[in-house]
């Protein structure tokens, strides 16, 4: 892939990432976001930040399923630093229309509510990745300490999606979608790791069957 | 046998919206909704671009001296487009877009249990049993957000009264319509049905609960209740049954459909206290319907704001105990 296509990509995906963001401004300021804005505000970042880090992992996997593809690995801290942005977004939401910026507010929801807690959870662990995202950090912690916490991702994207189902109702099943986009980029890794172990031969027969 | 003298409520024929008129403006709504599917983000159509309002008439009533003034109405368009009716599917947008299977005529309210005879009420001749009255009340879901909604109806008092109910009747049961092929939910939504709702014999008889035919000058959106619902101001919405077909007296304390689902989340009173929370989220405060985000919230009233009215039925009850 030739560094112009790349370059072009990236600016479409940073057009793809913030005309959303720009959208929703519009529209909160045109008071023009359904009966009750806050809520689809909310959804919006939260969605928009559950559907990043899925993309961000999925990155690998493809990577390795599709070797011509390789080059997408170009995109990965761009995706998961928009993902960071959206959970930013959100955790704004939060504070500003359900807690008013109000300590008390804040204290209240985290001793008694277990799906702020996971949010919050969430989005601390995306923190020190975005924090370390730069080429200088790599070098800094040296690349296998830097993979390492960047495994946090995980950890990350499974507290984003367990915030999701515990904060809706009984019997809702929206969050059901992203929930099984997440299983499998999660169960991706080991897959294409179990299947690179085997012998040869029986890894074509794996590969040619699917 | 008795003979009915022309009745005040009753609608005239001038005033039905011809199905021509209402067909065109489905058809006008559902084009501008696809062009604008087409245009703006996925999944946000469904809260700006509203579907289409299921067929209603007109229907005249006088106003009460129970409504609550001083307050903006929530818009038609927003009490019509937002709603909480699993029976039509679990997202706010569902029922409007899924309603218009639901056929409110032949309909029948059954009322049984502790009566002195089982009967039978059609539902024209329901809304005819009292004069219609317009009541403005304000409308607190469970979920933190409220409106302001001009309801129109009568007393529950009044239908009650009708029903000859014996002195053993201590609770009201409310069973909606539980038919999936005209409400695709029940298919699709995991709760117990038929949905159940109950009150308690004063509160069922208290002058401020509903029984609701209309909203603005029409009778009940399909997506709102249709044919008939009950209104009770100071609960949260969910005890508020919609498109009823049978009233019990009962009693013991019926069971009621989301209590059975999550009984540390939604009591039996479930009356309106911003001092006893949900337990996933705080009841102190509430988002308005339609207000502009950055006015949204708003302190919840106890009971509602209906509490010089209603506290009287719960004293000496521990409402953090009988939440």
């Amino acid at each position: 892939m030739s560094n112009r296509v790349v370059v072009t990509l990236k600016v479409l995906v940073h057009i793809a990432c913030l005309a959303p963001v720009a959208w929703l401004l519009v529209h909160l300021f045109q008071n023009n976001l359904g009966p009750d804005p806050t809520q689809t505000v909310t959804f919006f970042t939260g969605h928009g930040t559950l559907r990043l880090l899925i993309i961000t992992l999925a990155i690998s996997p493809v990577r390795k399923l599709i070797s011509k593809l390789g080059w997408i690995i170009r995109f990965r801290r761009m995706l998961g630093l928009y993902a960071f942005f959206y959970g930013c977004l959100h955790l704004m939401t939060y504070l500003w229309l359900y807690a008013g910026f109000s300590w008390a507010a804040i204290i209240d929801d985290i001793s008694l509510r277990r799906f702020i807690v996971a949010g919050m959870i969430a989005w601390l662990l995306m923190l020190p990745l975005a924090l370390t995202s730069t080429a200088w950090s790599i070098r800094k912690l040296g690349g296998r300490n830097w993979k390492r916490l960047h495994w946090l991702i995980y950890l990350a994207a499974t507290a984003g999606v367990v915030h999701y189902w515990w904060g809706v109702k009984q019997g809702v099943r929206t969050p059901m979608v992203i929930t099984i986009a997440l299983a499998i980029v999660l169960a991706a890794r080991p897959v294409l790791t179990w299947i690179r172990k085997l012998p040869a031969k029986q890894r074509r027969s794996v590969t040619e069957s699917s | 046998m008795l003979i009915r003298k022309s009745d005040p409520n009753a609608i005239p024929s001038s005033e039905i919206t011809p199905r021509s008129a209402y067909m065109n403006r489905r058809a006008f709504m559902a084009a501008g909704a696809a062009g604008a599917a087409a245009l703006a983000a996925g999944g946000l159509t469904e809260f700006l671009h509203p579907a289409e309002v299921h067929a209603t008439t007109k229907l005249a009533s006088v106003p009460s001296p129970l409504s609550t003034t001083g307050l903006k109405l929530t818009s038609f368009d927003d009490i019509t487009h937002y709603n909480n009716f699993y029976e039509f599917g679990p997202n706010k947008g569902d029922p409007a877009a899924n309603a218009g299977s639901l056929r409110t005529r032949p309909w029948k309210v059954e009322v049984e249990g502790e009566v002195k005879k089982k009967k039978t009420f059609d539902i024209d001749s329901l809304m005819k049993l009292h004069p219609l009255e317009s009541r403005v009340y304000r409308f607190r879901c469970v979920e933190a957000w409220s409106m302001v909604i001009p309801w129109i109806g009568y007393s529950l008092s009044e239908f009650i009264k009708q029903c000859d109910p014996l002195p053993s009747a201590k609770f009201v049961q409310f069973l909606s319509l539980d038919d999936p092929s005209q409400m695709p939910g029940i298919r699709s939504v995991n709760l117990d049905w038929p949905y159940s709702e109950g009150l308690r014999m004063d509160e069922a008889m208290h002058p401020l609960t509903l029984l609701t035919f209309g909203l603005y000058d029409q009778t009940l959106p399909n997506q709102d209740g249709a044919p008939v619902r009950v209104v009770v101001p100071w609960k949260y919405g969910f005890k508020s049954a919609k498109s009823i077909v049978k009233v019990k007296f009962v009693k013991k304390m019926p069971h009621t459909t989301w209590n059975d689902m999550a009984s540390n989340e939604y009591g039996f009173y479930s009356n309106v206290n911003p001092h006893v929370d949900h337990p996933r989220w705080s009841q102190k405060t509430e988002r308005v319907i339609g207000a502009p985000i950055w006015k949204q919230r708003q302190p919840t009233l106890m009971f509602n704001g209906y509490a010089d009215q209603v506290a009287g039925l719960y004293k000496g009850m521990d409402l953090k105990k009988n939440y």
